[in-house]
């Protein structure tokens, strides 16, 4: 058994926990600003250029906050269908709606995000729709980032609140039922504080997918970009490595403590 | 105490339910007076349970009304009535603690802060649990989790308690002993109990009344020593108590396996007493009593148990194979109606 897991622990720990390991060091390293050259000691040159950088600035804040809004979306469109299959649905209708929910992700994601270029555009289907009530799409731009993220993570959000919520004993919304407790109350002191750590697990997955996105960003976003955009940027075109790791420090700075208050939260035991 | 015009403080009237094309009650007619202890009583799947949810609002009928004090509230809601369930598995919010569980009903009913605690206080009490209101109920004994899902309903002061199965979860010597706390309970709040269980001992030690369930109706309706010593059916002869039925002149008759006598060599039976003769084919030492099963020569076979006064297991056991005769006095042996006879009656 133990001869089992060496292979994939000990690629986990090399491939993994090395290279996350790299990137933290290089962080510290900085560029030869005539040569290109990188130079291998350590100070906090890169953090301070990110730290002073407004643009830099602005895009980690966008990054930070599509990612929650994407969050809060997701939860608030997945917690009726989560509900509805747990509770509600016939069995055969709930098999139905898990496959309708699992459908998308056989799909690929870039597919997925040129469809919804293809409905935003100018003069693409949602524009020709809204023509006649004489509204308007947001067009690319942070609006169709949301739009778009929200779309591609919802079944990471529906389908473990709808464990959680399978979990919760139909017994217990009918005793708050029972000592006189309307649906309101059923799901704001029963329903919603069960659920609670499923609906953390989900966020896990839609926070972190946006905050590490690039590929969105450049396809609907228009010009408006991510932090791995900067990254992608730095590594390829700049070719300064050392900024692009010390970017890329802040998605996992945020994901360590979005994890730890996750686990308080019970999160960990609703996966 | 009676008056005439009181309504009854449940009052069922042609309930009828259905499960796709399953009928779980089929006509159920009942009254449940105040401060009764009413038990229903089935095995499963006898619609029991059904009729205890139409009651307490979880399911609606096909057909029938469900009154509670005279108040039609066949279409209302679970909390627009004025009834609280416990529940088989005891439903207690998880995230909640021993307090807050039982403090759920008040805080809706908006009762105020000092009363909700002192009510809280004596509820808990009540059911001996003082001091266990900080608790999670995951840190409790299933037991004292039965103590708190009975608190959390009686808080309430509901007219009417439901009791799903209460007492399933628990060993026998905890149900025993809860039997005996929910009776002394009941006549100390004096609220009407309408309670379910499969367990004719349960039916027959703690209520006043029973109802005997089958196949979604009710078979027989009376106090646990009128349906125990005159059941009215051979389905509940069966199921309340050891199943003791003979086919003599081509009617169903039963007696109760305490009430035989076995004679000895040269014992004289008692001249008015029903007397057959058989074989002795199974012993069972039991304790408190032996069961003997007897195969009649006129055909049929009978349990037959005697207390041991002086018998030891040995004894007992040396008995199989004997022939032996057996008495019982005539008005001990009931004649049964049939299903059949019943659903034309």
């Amino acid at each position: 058994m133990s001869a089992l897991l060496a292979a994939p622990l000990g690629w986990l720990g090399v491939a993994y926990l090395g290279s996350l390991a790299v990137l933290f060091v290089a962080a510290f390293w900085r560029l030869d600003p005539f040569t290109a050259e990188v130079i291998r000691d350590y100070s906090f040159s890169n953090f301070r250029t990110l730290w002073e950088g407004e643009v830099y600035r602005d895009i980690a804040l966008r990054t930070i906050g599509i990612a929650a809004l994407v969050t809060v979306i997701d939860a608030v469109v997945a917690f009726p269908i989560a509900f509805y299959m747990a509770k509600v649905a016939s069995p055969r209708a709930k098999a139905l709606l898990v496959v309708a929910v699992l459908m998308p992700l056989w799909a690929s994601y870039l597919v997925k995000i040129y469809a919804w270029r293809i409905i935003l555009q100018e003069n693409g289907p949602l524009n020709w729709l809204l023509e006649p009530f004489g509204a308007s799409g947001p067009g690319f731009g942070n609006v169709a980032g949301v739009i778009v993220f929200s779309y591609l993570w919802l079944p990471y959000m529906i389908l473990p609140l709808y464990a959680g919520l399978e979990r919760i004993p139909d017994s217990l919304l009918e005793a708050s039922s029972d000592l006189g407790g309307k649906a309101g109350r059923t799901f704001r002191r029963v329903i919603l504080p069960l659920a609670f750590p499923a609906l953390v697990a989900g966020s896990i997955f839609t926070f972190s997918l946006t905050l590490g996105d690039y590929i969105a960003p450049q396809i609907v976003m228009a010009g408006n970009q991510f932090i791995g955009n900067v990254v992608y940027t730095n590594v390829g075109v700049a070719n300064n490595l050392p900024l692009a790791a010390a970017f890329a420090t802040v998605p996992i700075a945020v994901m360590v403590v979005y994890l730890l208050l996750a686990r308080r939260a019970g999160a960990f035991e609703s996966l | 105490m009676a008056e005439a015009a009181a309504a009854p403080d449940v009052r069922l009237r042609g309930l009828r339910k259905l499960y796709g094309e399953v009928v779980a009650v089929d006509g159920v007619d009942l009254d449940v007076g105040r401060g009764e202890f009413f038990t229903m009583l089935g095995p499963s799947g006898s619609g029991k349970t059904t009729t205890l949810r139409l009651i307490a609002g979880f399911e609606r009928p096909d057909a029938g009304t469900v009154l509670l004090r005279g108040l039609d509230v066949t279409g209302e809601p679970p909390y627009a009535r004025e009834v609280n369930t416990v529940f088989q598995d005891y439903a207690l919010f998880p995230h909640m603690s021993v307090e807050e569980n039982v403090a759920y009903g008040l805080k809706i009913r908006r009762v105020p802060r000092p009363e909700r605690r002192t009510r809280v206080e004596q509820a808990l009490a009540t059911v001996r649990l003082s001091g266990y209101g900080g608790r999670r109920p995951a840190q409790l004994s299933g037991g004292q989790r039965q103590r708190v899902a009975l608190a959390r309903a009686l808080v309430n002061q509901p007219q009417v308690l439901l009791l799903d199965e209460p007492l399933g979860a628990l060993d026998l010597k905890l149900r025993q002993e809860m039997q005996i706390e929910l009776k002394r309970i009941q006549r100390e709040v004096g609220i009407t109990f309408v309670y379910v269980t499969h367990d004719q001992d349960e039916a027959l030690t703690m209520s006043d009344r029973v109802a005997v369930f089958n196949e979604g109706r009710i078979e027989q309706i009376g106090p646990p020593a009128e349906v125990y010593e005159h059941p009215v059916t051979e389905f509940v002869a069966g199921f309340v108590g050891v199943s003791n039925l003979l086919e003599r002149n081509g009617r169903t008759i039963s007696v109760r396996p305490e009430k035989i006598r076995i004679l000895r060599e040269g014992d004289r039976p008692d001249p008015t007493a029903h007397v057959e003769t058989g074989t002795i084919r199974e012993v069972v030492y039991a304790g408190m009593a032996t069961r003997y099963l007897v195969e009649l020569e006129d055909g049929g076979s009978l349990t037959v148990a005697v207390q041991n006064l002086e018998t030891t297991s040995a004894q007992a056991l040396e008995a199989r194979g004997r022939s032996v005769r057996l008495e019982w006095r005539p008005e001990h042996m009931l004649t049964l109606e049939t299903r059949g006879e019943k659903e034309h009656g």
